[in-house]
């Protein structure tokens, strides 16, 4: 299972403490969570399910490449950054 | 409804005032350092809704039904799937996003009990039924054929930011979209016309001057008393309807036609207040002065008023849904983009500075 960590900025919005979830892509992760806590969806993703543009996701240290689909392999012990870049600052 | 309640939504919080003219004060504060962009009361179950813009975590919707003792955060509008092969391309030249940018405008639909209008960015107008816990987009405005063509002015895409429900008729709705003109409804949003004769546009090549979707109709009042008459402060100046939005006639104030907001008398359609700014190029004060402009005969004369208004060194911007009037048309407020609130109690004559070091000011609404 993926570790799965949320920027600190999001807590005081909607509460989202680390969490481990299974999937093989960033998107089936990530899905995971939202369906566990459904309201984290619209913080982290638009309604076309892309991220949002001033987001960033890090994959066991490595900026994600497929910022619409959130195609990015994921392996069963990866550690995911959901965190906020500071371009949106 | 308390008359002297405002709400003021700004960069870094919302805030309630109560009073009257300068005993108005600062009672409370909500969502401090989020940017509030907008607020709405409705009238018919006194809820409180402001919307949130969270930049990095997008837009959000709140609703108080116990006045700001607590918040619940409701759905957002959420556009439809792009249908396959369907091309949308912005006036940037990029496939346009079917998603949900911001909301500009938020107003109770008042032909049914819980149902709410937003427009937002990209040119979209939705509807909830649920006090606006789910939304849907009327489809029937964003399938016009000129929707496309709509430009963005004051935001890169284009933006629903007048909302007016006819007093006549809950189903007429009015809407008025920076760019992309003012259209109305008769039938609750199922057909749209296009209502824009006699404006101009000149930011664009002159044979275009007049075509429906290139007007930036910053902000549109009907007025609630003569609902045949409709006021207009265009990015070109401003203009009025006294024909029911059959035409528009150019009316020209001082100490300039350049602004953003416009207020109408709820029981006089020839008094309008409007905050004069020097130009597009310069959207400062001239010379440095606050001040209002009022006609109170449709627009053939305008009063330039500034007693209680900075006169020296004052670079106050007041923007679209800045500026209120209360329901008996005696008291006005207004916040600027410098952070500074002002009211009257005398529609105008006599201003008061009521906050000085507010954050950036986006909406005054009185609730």
């Amino acid at each position: 299972m993926a570790q799965v960590v949320f920027t600190k900025n999001l807590q005081r919005h909607v509460p989202s403490p680390p969490v481990s979830a299974p999937g093989h892509t960033v998107r089936e992760v990530l899905e995971y969570v939202f369906n566990q806590n459904p309201r984290l969806r619209g913080y982290v993703v638009n309604e076309r399910g892309s991220l949002r543009k001033h987001m960033s996701i890090f994959v066991d240290g490595e900026l994600i490449t497929d910022r619409t689909t959130l195609s990015d392999a994921v392996q069963s012990e990866s550690e995911i950054y959901v965190m906020q870049a500071l371009s949106g600052g | 409804m308390n008359d002297n309640t405002l709400h003021i939504g700004t960069r870094k919080g919302f805030f309630v005032v109560k009073g009257t003219g300068g005993d108005a004060r600062i009672v409370d504060e909500h969502f401090v350092g989020d940017n509030v962009v907008l607020s709405s009361t409705d009238p018919r179950d006194g809820a409180w809704y402001v919307v949130l813009d969270h930049g990095h975590f997008g837009m959000k919707l709140h609703r108080s039904d116990d006045q700001g003792a607590s918040w619940l955060e409701i759905g957002v509008p959420e556009y439809p799937p792009k249908p396959e092969g369907f091309v949308d391309i912005s006036m940037w030249g990029n496939e346009r996003e079917w998603a949900l940018v911001n909301i500009w405008s938020l107003e109770p639909a008042l032909d049914q009990t819980g149902a709410l209008w937003c427009g937002t960015v990209p040119g979209g107008l939705f509807r909830s039924e649920d006090r606006g816990v789910s939304w849907r987009l009327v489809e029937s405005l964003w399938e016009v054929e000129s929707r496309t063509r709509w430009g963005g002015a004051g935001s890169d895409q284009p933006a629903v930011h007048t909302i007016n429900v006819d007093p006549r008729n809950p189903k007429w709705i009015s809407v008025a979209i920076s760019a992309g003109g003012v259209w109305r409804s008769k039938d609750c949003g199922a057909t749209w016309t296009a209502h824009t004769t006699g404006m101009v546009a000149g930011y664009v090549p002159p044979e275009q001057a007049d075509w429906p979707e290139h007007q930036d109709a910053h902000c549109v009042v009907q007025s609630p008393s003569s609902p045949e008459v409709f006021w207009c402060q265009h990015h070109m100046g401003i203009w009025r309807s006294d024909n029911d939005l059959e035409s528009w006639t150019e009316i020209h104030s001082e100490p300039t036609s350049f602004g953003f907001p416009v207020a109408v008398h709820p029981h006089d359609k020839d008094t309008a207040w409007f905050v004069p700014a020097h130009s597009d190029q310069k959207r400062a004060p001239i010379d440095g002065r606050v001040v209002v402009a009022r006609t109170r005969n449709g627009g053939k004369s305008f009063d330039v008023l500034s007693n209680g208004l900075p006169q020296k060194h004052a670079y106050d911007l007041v923007l679209r849904h800045a500026l209120d009037v209360t329901a008996d048309g005696d008291s006005l407020a207004m916040g600027s983009t410098t952070g500074n609130l002002y009211v009257t109690a005398n529609q105008g004559d006599e201003w008061h500075c009521i906050a000085s070091n507010l954050p950036p000011i986006y909406s005054v609404r009185y609730a």
